[in-house]
C-alpha cells in the first residue's frame, strides 16, 4: 500500500508545491524529481502485485489490468519531465510565457499527473469520475498557456466539449449507482468496482445497456472518438508540446481504460439477454468510424501537431474497435496496443517539439530537410512516423496484427477495411514526412540542443516489444485479457 | 403511477423537480445576460429545497451537507461570480436573443419527450416515481445542452453547462438518495473549479477577440477548411 500512495500522491505533493517555487531552474528539476519518485512507487508496486496478483483496499484496486499502465503512466510522465524541463526553459527565455505563468505550467503538470494516476487505481466509479474531470480542468489552462487567440479557442473548445461530455458519463454513472442500489443489499457498496464485477450477472441489464450508451458517449469524448473528436487536434496543436504528448500518451488511454472497466461490468449484467454483445457492437462502430475520419483527415492536415493528433484519433478508434470486438485475441491486441501507442506517440511529440524548435513554426509545409540539419532528429522522426505507421519491427505491427488476425476470426469482411484504412493512413503519413525529413534545407537553418534520450528510450522499448515481449508482461496482459474476455489466450 | 400513494412530502419532490424543468425552459427563452444568471440562481435554490426535502423523507443524514451544498454553490457563490464578471466586462445590457425562439422551444418540447422514451424501459421496475424523476433530469441535461448550442454568448454558454450539473445532481439525489458523500465533494469541488475556470476564460476570450460572442472563435476551425 505504501508504494500506491507514493505513487499516486507524490505528484499531488508536486502540484502543491510547485506554485510557490520562484526559481525556473529548480522547478524543472523538482518536476522531474516528483516525477521520478511516483516512477519508483509504481515500479515497487508492480513488483508487489508480481508477487500478490492484485490488492485491494482504502478505496483502490489494482489488478492486471491497470498496473501496466500505472507503470506506462508514470515512465512517460517522467520522459516528458526530462523533455520538458530545457524546452519550456527555450520558451519562456523566447518571452512566450511568463516566469509566472511556468509556475502555473509545473503545478497543474504534476495536477495532471496525480488525476490520471488516481483515475487508474481508484476502486471507486464515482472518484474515477472525478479523477478525468480533475483531469481536464488540470490541462484546460495548460492548453491555453501561450494565450494567443488559437490557444485560447482550442482551450475553450476543449473545455466546453469535454466538459459536456463528461457530464453524460456523470449521468451513466449515476445510472449504474441506481441499478447496483437495486441489486445489492448494501447499497453503499454501489459504486466499487470490485463488488459490481463480483455482482454483475444480478444488474438490471436495461439500466446499464442505457448507462453504457451515455457512458461510452462521455468518456469517449476524451477518447477523441468521431463525431466527438473537434477538441482533440486543437489541444494537441496549441498547447505546449510537453502537453501534447501527455494528452496523446496518456489521457486518452486512461479515458478508454474507463470505457473498458464499464464494458466489463455491462457485458456481465447482459450476458443472460439476447443483446448480450450490444456493448461490443457500439464500441466497434464507433472505433471503425473514428478510425476510418481521422485517417482521411491526416491528408488535409498542415500543421505538424494536429496531423499527429488525428493520428491519435485514428489509433485510439482502433483500440476502441479491439475492446469492442472482445474475444481474447482482440483484448490482447488492444491492450499491447495501447502501451506501444502510447510510448510510440509521446516520442514523436518529443521529436516534433525539438523539429518545431528548428524550424521555428508548426506549419509542415516549412518544416524542410531535419536529417541534415540534425540527424538526431531527423532520424527519430522517420523512426518514430515508420514504428507509428506500424512497419515492423517495431511493436505496433505487432498489435495491429494480432487484431487483423482476431477480426478475420470474427468479421472476415470488416478486415478489408480495417486494411484499407491503415494504408490510407500510412499513405497520409508518409505524404508529409518525407519532405520534413529529408527536403531541402531552409536557408539558415541550425541545429539546436536536443536531448534524445526520452525519445530513444521510448522507440527501443516499442522496438523490443516487436520483437519480443519479456514474460513478466505477457503474464499480465494475459492476465488482463482474462478479466476483460473471459478466456486466457496463452 | 398513482400519486395519492405517495406522501405529501414526496409529492413537494415531485412538484420542485417539475419546476426545476420550468425553469430550464425559461433560461432557454431567457434573452437578458443578467435575468439569466437570476434565473439560473433560482433553479439552484429549487434544487437544494428538493434536497433538504428528500433529505428529510429519507434516512440519510449526508443528504442534508449536500443540499446546503448546493444551495451554497449553485444558488449564491457561483452566480454571484457570474455576476460580478458581467459586470466587470459591462455585459449588464446585453441580450443574446434566440435566432428562431418558437423552433427551439418546440426542440425543447421534443427533448423532454425523448427523455421519457429514453427511461421508459425502466418501468419494468415498477418504480414509477422514479422513473418520473429520472425523465425530468435527463430532459434537464438535453435541455442544458440545448441552450449551449442555440447560444452564441460565452456567458449564457456557461450557464446551459451548470444547469446540465443541476440535472445531474437532480437525478443522483432523486434516483439514488444522493451519490456517496466522497463523490458528491468531488463533483462540488470539480464544479466550483470549473466555475473559476469559466471566469478566467472570458476575461482571455474578451481579451483575445475583443468580444464573449463564442462565433467568432473560428480561427482553426477555418485553417482546417484551408487545408485542402
Amino acid at each position: 500500500m505504501t508504494a500506491l500512495l507514493i505513487t499516486v500522491f507524490a505528484p499531488l505533493t508536486g502540484a502543491l508545491i510547485l506554485p510557490l517555487v520562484r526559481s525556473l531552474r529548480l522547478a524543472g528539476w523538482l518536476n522531474l524529481g516528483f516525477c521520478a519518485t511516483s516512477l519508483a512507487g509504481s515500479v515497487w508496486l508492480a513488483l508487489q502485485i508480481m508477487d500478490a496478483g492484485e490488492l485491494t483496499g482504502n478505496g483502490f484496486h489494482i489488478d492486471a489490468f491497470n498496473i501496466y499502465l500505472v507503470v506506462l503512466t508514470a515512465f512517460v510522465g517522467l520522459t516528458t519531465a526530462i523533455f520538458s524541463r530545457p524546452y519550456m526553459t527555450h520558451i519562456c527565455r523566447e518571452g512566450r510565457v511568463s516566469a509566472r505563468r511556468m509556475r502555473l505550467y509545473h503545478s497543474m503538470f504534476q495536477g495532471f499527473m496525480f488525476t490520471m494516476l488516481l483515475a487508474l487505481t481508484t476502486n471507486n466509479l464515482g472518484v474515477l469520475w472525478v479523477a478525468v474531470e480533475g483531469a481536464t480542468l488540470a490541462t484546460v489552462l495548460l492548453v491555453s498557456l501561450y494565450r494567443t487567440p488559437e490557444s485560447v479557442e482550442a482551450a475553450w473548445k476543449y473545455f466546453i466539449l469535454c466538459g459536456v461530455g463528461i457530464a453524460l458519463a456523470l449521468f451513466g454513472t449515476v445510472l449504474v449507482y441506481f441499478a447496483a442500489q437495486q441489486a445489492l443489499t448494501d447499497s453503499s457498496e454501489g459504486l466499487r468496482w470490485t463488488t459490481l464485477y463480483a455482482e454483475a450477472g444480478r444488474l438490471h441489464p436495461m439500466v446499464m445497456a442505457i448507462a453504457f450508451v451515455f457512458l461510452l458517449v462521455g468518456y469517449g469524448t476524451k477518447v477523441g472518438l468521431v463525431p466527438l473528436h473537434h477538441w482533440l487536434p486543437d489541444a494537441h496543436s496549441e498547447g505546449p508540446t510537453p502537453i501534447s504528448a501527455l494528452l496523446s500518451g496518456l489521457l486518452l488511454n486512461v479515458a478508454l481504460y474507463a470505457v473498458v472497466r464499464f464494458k466489463m461490468l455491462v457485458d456481465g449484467a447482459l450476458a443472460a439477454t439476447d443483446k448480450a454483445a450490444i456493448a461490443g457492437h457500439l464500441m466497434m462502430g464507433f472505433g471503425l468510424l473514428s478510425f476510418l475520419v481521422a485517417g482521411l483527415f491526416l491528408y488535409r492536415q498542415r500543421d505538424i501537431k494536429r496531423m499527429f493528433g488525428y493520428s491519435s484519433i485514428e489509433h485510439m478508434g482502433l483500440m476502441t474497435f479491439a475492446f469492442g470486438l472482445g474475444g481474447p485475441l482482440a483484448t490482447f491486441a488492444g491492450l499491447l496496443h495501447m502501451l506501444v501507442h502510447s510510448l510510440t506517440k509521446s516520442a514523436i511529440f518529443i521529436t516534433v517539439g525539438h523539429a518545431t524548435h528548428i524550424a521555428g513554426t508548426q506549419s509542415i509545409d516549412h518544416i524542410r530537410g531535419l536529417i541534415r540539419t540534425q540527424p538526431a532528429v531527423g532520424w527519430g522522426l522517420l523512426l518514430g512516423v515508420v514504428a507509428i505507421a506500424g512497419f515492423p519491427p517495431f511493436g505496433i505491427f505487432t498489435s495491429e496484427f494480432l487484431l487483423l488476425m482476431a477480426t478475420m476470426q470474427r468479421w472476415p469482411w470488416l478486415t478489408m477495411i480495417l486494411v484499407l484504412g491503415l494504408v490510407m493512413a500510412f499513405a497520409g503519413l508518409f505524404r508529409h514526412l518525407h519532405p520534413m525529413v529529408y527536403g531541402k534545407i531552409p536557408e539558415g537553418q541550425q541545429p539546436v540542443t536536443a536531448n534524445m534520450l526520452p525519445v530513444m528510450l521510448h522507440l527501443g522499448l516499442v522496438f523490443c516489444l516487436g520483437i519480443a515481449i519479456p514474460a513478466f508482461l505477457a503474464r499480465w496482459l494475459d492476465q488482463a485479457t482474462f478479466l476483460i474476455s473471459g478466456s486466457h489466450l496463452l | 403511477m398513482n400519486l395519492t400513494h405517495l406522501t405529501l412530502l414526496e409529492q413537494a419532490v415531485f412538484v420542485l423537480a417539475a419546476l426545476v424543468l420550468f425553469l430550464s425552459f425559461s433560461l432557454l427563452a431567457q434573452a437578458r445576460l443578467l435575468a439569466g444568471i437570476h434565473i439560473f440562481a433560482w433553479q439552484g435554490g429549487v434544487l437544494a429545497l428538493a434536497t433538504g426535502l428528500i433529505a428529510a423523507t429519507s434516512d440519510e443524514p449526508h443528504l442534508f451537507i449536500s443540499a446546503a451544498l448546493t444551495f451554497g454553490l449553485k444558488a449564491l457563490t457561483i452566480p454571484w461570480m457570474l455576476h460580478r464578471l458581467v459586470r466587470r466586462l459591462e455585459l449588464e445590457r446585453h441580450a443574446d436573443p434566440l435566432q428562431h425562439p418558437a423552433l427551439v422551444m418546440m426542440a425543447g418540447a421534443a427533448l423532454v419527450i425523448f427523455s421519457y422514451w429514453v427511461v421508459a424501459p425502466i418501468e419494468q421496475l415498477e418504480l414509477a416515481g422514479i422513473r418520473n424523476i429520472l425523465s425530468i433530469s435527463l430532459a434537464v441535461v438535453l435541455l442544458g445542452l440545448l441552450i449551449m448550442v442555440t447560444r452564441r454568448q460565452a456567458v449564457t454558454q456557461v450557464i446551459g453547462f451548470m444547469s446540465m450539473e443541476n440535472g445531474l445532481f437532480l437525478a443522483a439525489v432523486a434516483a439514488t438518495q444522493g451519490m456517496p458523500l466522497v463523490v458528491e465533494l468531488g463533483i462540488a469541488f470539480d464544479v466550483l473549479v470549473a466555475a473559476v475556470l469559466f471566469g478566467v476564460f472570458f476575461l482571455h476570450i474578451s481579451e483575445s477577440i475583443d468580444s464573449l460572442n463564442v462565433d467568432r472563435l473560428n480561427r482553426l476551425s477555418t485553417r482546417e477548411d484551408d487545408g485542402a
